[in-house]
C-alpha cells in the first residue's frame, strides 16, 4: 500500500481524533481524502508535525496524532528524546515510514537502507514504539487510541504518491478552525 | 527583586504557562527559577526549531507559550519563525540571550550577534534590547504586546544586563 490508501483506510479513524498532518502531499491527501476541522494541515516547516503534536498533547487532554513521514522525522531527530521524557499518554506520534521523500519525487531516504526508526525511538528511550505493515494500520492505530498510552508508530509502506490539489486553505483559518474543534 | 525572579514572576502573571529552553549560561539563573515553579511546564527542547514547534502546539492546545533561547539560534529557526508562527499568526515571545555584544569573552559569539538584529529587522520582528538592569521593567508590557498582537517578538538580553561574565 502507498500512504494515500493508508489515509483512506483510517479515514473514519482520525476522524474524531485531533490530527496534526506532516506537510507537503500527506497533508495534500488527507485534505482530499476527509477535510475535517480537528485536522491540522501543516503548510510548511519540514519536520515539526511530531514536535507540534507533542506540544498540543501536553497543553490539553485530548488524544492527538501526529502523522509524520520517514524524512521528516530524520531532519528533526531531536524530537524522539523530547518525546521520551515528556510523556504524554494522549499522544500517537504515527511515522508513515515509506523509504522516501515522497513530496520532493521520491528520492530514497535512510530508513530504506540501513536505518531503523522504531529503533532510534526506542533509544531515544521511547517506551511504548511498535512497527507495523501497511495493512495493519487500522487495527494498531486503533488500540494506541484505546490503551491511552503514549504510543510512537512506524508504519512500514511503498513509497508512492496520489495525486492530490494544493491546500489553499489560508493558514490563520487552518488555525482557527482547529483551535475551535480543540476546544469543542 | 533579582532579574531572574522578575522575569519568572512576569510570565506568571500574564498567564504564561508553557516554556521551552535551550540554554545558556546567562539564562541558568531564570530557567532555574522557572523549575520552582508550579504554574509552568518547563519542557528542555533540544533545538530551538523543535521548541517552536512545541509552543507552536501549546498554543493551539489553550496554553501561553514563550521561549528561551541564544540569539544564535535566530539562525536555526528563520524557516521555522516564517512559515510557522508568522504564517499562522501566533504568538511568541522569545527571550533571548544575546550573546557576543559588549561583554562577551568568546569572539565567534560576536559573528552571529552582528547578524541578529538585522536578521530580527528582515523578518519584522519586534524586538527589544535589554542593556540595563533596568530594562526588565519593561518586560510584563511586552508580553501583553505579544500577545496582543499575535507576533513572535524577541526580547535580546545582553551580558552588561546580566551583570556581565564575572572575571572570564
Amino acid at each position: 500500500m502507498i500512504r494515500s490508501e493508508i489515509l483512506k483506510e483510517i479515514a473514519p479513524i482520525l476522524r474524531d481524533q485531533l490530527v496534526v498532518c506532516n506537510i507537503g502531499i500527506p497533508s495534500q491527501e488527507l485534505h482530499a481524502i476527509d477535510d475535517q476541522p480537528t485536522n491540522f494541515y501543516m503548510l510548511g516547516t519540514m519536520g515539526l508535525s511530531s514536535s507540534i503534536g507533542l506540544g498540543l498533547a501536553l497543553a490539553q487532554d485530548k488524544t492527538v496524532i501526529s502523522i509524520d513521514g520517514d524524512g521528516s522525522v530524520l531532519t528533526n531527530l531531536c524530537t524522539l528524546p523530547t518525546i521520551a521524557n515528556n510523556v504524554a499518554d494522549n499522544y500517537i506520534l504515527m511515522i508513515i515510514d515509506n523509504g522516501s521523500y515522497g513530496s520532493t519525487g521520491d528520492q530514497p531516504t535512510y530508513t530504506g537502507k540501513k536505518t531503523s526508526l522504531a529503533g532510534m525511538a526506542r533509544a531515544a528511550g521511547c517506551d511504548n514504539v511498535v512497527e507495523v505493515m501497511d495493512v495493519d494500520t487500522g487495527p494498531a492505530l486503533e488500540k494506541a487510541i484505546a490503551e491511552q498510552k503514549m504510543t510512537v508508530m512506524v508504519v512500514k509502506c511503498d513509497s508512492g504518491n496520489a495525486k492530490m490539489p494544493v491546500i489553499t486553505m489560508d493558514p490563520v483559518v487552518i488555525k482557527d478552525r482547529f483551535m475551535k474543534a480543540v476546544t469543542a | 527583586m533579582n532579574i531572574d525572579k522578575k522575569i519568572t514572576h512576569d510570565l506568571v502573571a500574564n498567564d504564561i504557562s508553557f516554556v521551552t529552553t535551550v540554554p545558556c549560561k546567562q539564562l541558568a539563573g531564570v530557567i532555574e527559577e522557572i523549575d520552582n515553579h508550579d504554574e509552568i511546564f518547563h519542557i528542555p527542547s533540544n533545538k530551538e526549531d523543535e521548541g517552536m514547534g512545541l509552543c507552536a502546539g501549546a498554543w493551539m492546545g489553550g496554553k501561553r507559550p514563550a521561549i528561551i533561547m541564544q540569539n544564535t539560534a535566530i539562525g536555526v529557526t528563520i524557516n521555522t519563525l516564517a512559515t510557522l508562527i508568522q504564517y499562522y499568526r501566533m504568538p511568541l515571545p522569545m527571550l533571548i540571550s544575546y550573546r557576543g555584544e559588549l561583554r562577551e569573552p568568546v569572539a565567534c559569539q560576536v559573528e552571529m550577534a552582528v547578524h541578529t538584529k538585522a536578521l530580527l529587522a528582515q523578518m519584522n520582528i519586534p524586538t527589544y534590547h535589554f542593556h540595563k538592569q533596568s530594562d526588565v521593567e519593561e518586560l510584563d508590557m511586552i508580553l501583553k504586546y505579544t500577545f496582543m498582537c499575535n507576533k513572535p517578538v524577541a526580547i535580546l538580553t545582553d551580558a552588561n544586563f546580566w551583570g556581565g561574565y564575572g572575571d572570564q
